[in-house]
């Protein structure tokens, strides 16, 4: 089996790739690349995400035919993707942080600032945090309620059906955290830095 | 509920671990990755690395440790020390570093952490302040505490702030070594000047300290070294105590 992290330089990346690694061993192979033939001959894609959503969708976009492989891989021929922090919020219609960004409208919702309370809650919100899942997901397989992941991010998805949320968690309002749709799957947190449990996360998407 | 992190550090020098007493008489105890991988097991909720003379001489050796490092933790690594450059960051980053601390260069180019958050995202700048009390007032220092600045603390943390950090590390330089306890006053007042996390260091002694710069300093985060490093307590026994004076914490 082959899983594809998608390398677009959204970022850092280099924690992604160590845990998949780390959970793959040798049974999986871990494809690290922007290669649109390899994307779409994969089983599985990895869509990772760091720093704002414009410069997310603007790092897919600039190269060309990416953003079309992934339709092709995800809404055509509906296989396994996972999206992490930037990733998930990319499957929104759109995005408001440092301008108005369309985003690829897999999951139709906005992704928007936080609401920290006049200051109550401090943004980013940095840390450890207790999911509360809220639907069986493949993903949360052994997975138990409450369990801690890490966290790092100051805008929060809002998908326009309840129906996708798989969990949440309690920071300033009921924050999404994770979302799934059919082969479609999210998480605000980071798996690749959620120490074991996060491991499992991860190891739940490969065996899917 | 969003849990209270604490956060081994460890200074590194020519790829090896030390622990200074108000950052002289280093005394060497043991490999970086080891020490890593034992803290992350023990339930660290993140990894601080700090390369203390990466300004001078063998920078290069810090990026192996973190590259090994990143391969075996899977909890968030801080790495700070020497950050001069833009690219310096990319390096780190690249290396599997998850956030950067930027200290002198932050203070002597503030643009730095402009340019580096819009470029990396603020989640992965940490600016690392160190402030010494004067009179009514804290200073900022650079270089490793060696260099002083009549730089307000609290007016450049609000500024980095403003700038794009994500998380402020703010170091007590006359607590730091001591095992007196945060400079609670430094923390507090920064914590509520500030709507980006605050991570304390900087002089914890015993586990009290860390309660009170969560309770009394307001800080996000508590970092502590020697106390860890030369296994007075554990990790897991730190986590404890603090539940049991109803502080959340990740257990």
């Amino acid at each position: 089996m082959n899983v594809t992290i998608v390398d677009y330089n959204s970022g850092n990346i280099s924690s992604v790739i160590n845990s998949f690694k780390e959970v793959a061993k040798d049974k999986v192979n871990i494809e690290v690349t922007s290669d649109l033939n390899k994307i779409k001959s994969s089983d599985k894609v990895v869509l990772p995400g760091q720093g704002s959503f414009k410069s997310c969708v603007d790092a897919l976009n600039n190269i060309s035919g990416l953003v079309d492989a992934l339709n092709d891989f995800a809404i055509n021929n509906k296989k396994p993707l996972l999206g992490i922090c930037v990733g998930l919020q990319m499957f929104a219609d759109i995005g408001y942080e440092e301008t108005e960004t369309k985003g690829l409208g897999w999951i139709s919702g906005k992704v928007s600032k936080i609401d920290n309370q006049n200051g109550k809650y401090k943004l980013p919100h940095i840390g450890w945090n207790q999911i509360n899942i809220v639907k069986e997901s493949k993903i949360f397989k052994n997975i138990e309620n409450n369990s801690h992941m890490y966290f790092v991010h100051s805008y929060e998805f809002i998908p326009n059906d309840k129906n996708v949320i798989s969990a949440t968690i309690d920071y300033s309002t009921n924050i999404v955290c994770s979302a799934e749709k059919e082969n479609l799957f999210g998480t605000q947190f980071h798996p690749e830095k959620s120490d074991k449990i996060g491991l499992k996360i991860i190891d739940n998407f490969i065996n899917l | 509920m969003l849990k209270n992190r604490i956060i081994p550090c460890l200074d590194v020098k020519n790829g090896r671990v030390v622990k200074g007493i108000n950052f002289v008489d280093l005394k060497d105890a043991g490999d970086p990755v080891e020490q890593a991988k034992i803290y992350s097991d023990g339930g660290a909720d993140e990894i601080c690395f700090l390369d203390i003379t990466a300004s001078n001489e063998n920078r290069s050796t810090i990026y192996e440790v973190v590259k090994k490092t990143s391969e075996k933790c899977f909890v968030p690594l801080t790495v700070g020390g020497g950050v001069r450059s833009i690219e310096d960051i990319n390096k780190l980053l690249n290396c599997g570093a998850d956030k950067v601390s930027i200290n002198t260069a932050a203070v002597q180019n503030p643009k730095i952490v402009l340019e580096s958050s819009l470029k990396f995202g603020s989640q992965c700048i940490v600016v690392a302040i160190d402030a010494k009390k004067e009179a009514n007032s804290w200073k900022i220092f650079t270089h490793g505490g060696r260099n002083k600045t009549d730089i307000d603390a609290i007016k450049f943390a609000k500024q980095m702030e403003e700038y794009g950090a994500g998380e402020l590390l703010v170091t007590s330089m006359d607590r730091d070594g001591t095992q007196k306890g945060y400079d609670i006053d430094l923390m507090q007042k920064i914590s509520e000047t500030v709507n980006i996390p605050v991570i304390a260091s900087g002089g914890v002694g015993n586990l009290d300290h860390l309660a009170e710069g969560i309770t009394k300093g307001k800080a996000n985060a508590v970092l502590a070294a020697s106390i860890f490093h030369y296994g007075k307590y554990s990790i897991k026994q730190a986590k404890e105590y603090l539940d049991s004076k109803g502080i959340p914490v990740r257990i």
